[in-house]
């Protein structure tokens, strides 16, 4: 009796260790996931930086223009892949997710991040300097940043930075559309608001003039 | 001699025989209960981290996308938890001064990472992958929940085995279109707010999902209830 007794504790002790065994070795198993910690490197980082010197496998950059946007130590103005459609929408959908906290959906810099207390507000795009700089200086700006903006090399991966530039090129012209570009027989669906001075300087609200002018159409 | 049992002592062994079930059953209940439990899976439980950030203040109050900081969720496996410098591309600027952020500041000055506590956490046996979940249309609050809803970050399900496969094993329940997969504020289908995918208006969940099934190729149910999709 006290035999069958003890033979029945010790399996059942047998079987606590067997499967508590088994959940941890499976459970955890002797590798690293992503981003994990690790005891082994002296940063704790279990995610390793690029050995200085090496190149990792299909990261030689050849195409210098599509990763750096310059031509020599001068910024380019041209895509180094054609803009299409899906081009533009890609670059929107970028831009809407990196770009607009700050420099706002319109790209006039009026974002709500920089309104919670950034010493600068970004500028707007649909100022003459910008609408006048070539393309590779929007690249070379996400790429590196520029004044209080740090860089999105890390969050952007290239292709979908020039997808944004395209976009950017594609705001700054919606944003100073006439009628006349509206293609015969479409119409406008409503007045574009008129601005007193610059258009989002970036620094203030734009500041609308009165809507008499757009008010009557409405009305038709 | 005399009985040493009374009468009534049939009844009781009756009962004693049919109340062993029940006895059973409920241990087996309480078992079940237990082990779906938020004391076993860690549902609800808020864990410590070295800043209590808030995924309230920075989706639902600043409208900043999920993507902004978990930048390969769309194309790895790993949603990705964002580097300090991601913190700093805005708090370079604002709440420069704040003592909770204290933390994030010193990461960024030694280069030593913040070791954040990891909330939804899966077993070393289950290879998971967001992006095939997030391309093939199943939105990030399908599974974290109202992630903006959340000032501290808590693991909405289970994540236990049962659960993926109450998705897996009907996938049109949960589908929705690729373009709201990050919209916090989605609402599935109804007669007075429809969805509409190509032209096509759909008010019913299943109609949506049916359809989406159909236009993202998801696998068969056959195929994605396979126990080497997700054990390999």
């Amino acid at each position: 009796m006290l035999c069958l007794r003890q033979i029945s504790i010790a399996g059942l002790l047998a079987a606590i260790a067997v499967l508590s065994g088994c959940r941890l070795d499976m459970h955890v198993q002797p590798r690293l996931n992503p981003l994990a910690k690790s005891d082994f490197f002296p940063d704790q980082r279990g995610a390793r930086p690029l050995l200085e010197g090496t190149v990792a496998r299909g990261q030689l950059h050849e195409d210098t223009y599509l990763y750096t946007g310059k031509i020599g130590p001068n910024p380019g103005d041209y895509m180094p892949f054609p803009v299409t459609k899906e081009v533009l929408e890609r670059g929107r959908e970028r831009f809407n997710i990196y770009c607009s906290p700050c420099h706002s959906p319109l790209g006039d810099g009026n974002g709500f991040i920089p309104s919670r207390g950034f010493s600068r507000k970004p500028p707007s795009y649909h100022t003459a300097r910008l609408q006048k700089a070539p393309l590779g200086y929007f690249y070379d700006v996400i790429t590196n940043g520029f004044g209080i903006m740090l860089d999105y090399s890390s969050q952007i991966p290239p292709r979908d930075r020039w997808n944004i530039v395209a976009y950017i090129r594609a705001l700054q012209l919606s944003q100073n559309a006439t009628k006349a570009d509206v293609p015969a027989g479409q119409n406008v669906p409503s007045e574009p608001p008129t601005f007193l001075g610059d258009p989002g300087s970036g620094a203030t609200l734009p500041v609308m003039a009165p809507e008499a002018s757009s008010k009557s159409e409405d009305q038709k | 001699m005399s009985q040493i049992f009374h009468r009534s002592a049939n009844t009781l062994s009756r009962a004693t025989i049919f109340g062993a079930v029940f006895v059973i059953a409920a241990l087996g209940w309480v078992a079940y209960e237990v082990q779906g439990s938020p004391y076993v899976t860690y549902a609800g439980v808020r864990k410590p981290q070295p800043v209590p950030f808030s995924h309230q203040h920075h989706v639902a109050g600043l409208g900043i996308d999920c993507r902004y900081c978990h930048t390969s969720v769309e194309t790895s496996s790993f949603a990705g938890i964002p580097p300090t410098k991601t913190c700093m591309n805005c708090h370079s600027q604002i709440w420069t001064n704040a003592q909770l952020l204290e933390p994030v500041r010193a990461s960024y000055r030694s280069g030593q990472s913040l070791q954040w506590t990891r909330v939804n956490q899966l077993p070393d046996f289950v290879f998971f992958n967001h992006s095939i979940h997030v391309n093939k249309g199943v939105g990030c609050n399908t599974c974290h929940g109202p992630v903006d809803q959340m000032p501290l970050m808590y693991q909405q399900e289970s994540l236990q085995m049962e659960w993926c496969l109450g998705c897996h094993r009907a996938p049109q329940n949960n589908l929705r279109p690729r373009d709201q997969v990050f919209n916090m504020r989605y609402q599935p289908p109804t007669s007075a707010h429809p969805v509409v995918v190509d032209g096509q208006s759909y008010t019913d969940q299943v109609d949506l999902g049916t359809a989406l099934v159909k236009k993202y190729n998801v696998r068969s149910v056959g195929d994605i209830t396979s126990c080497n999709t997700c054990h390999r």
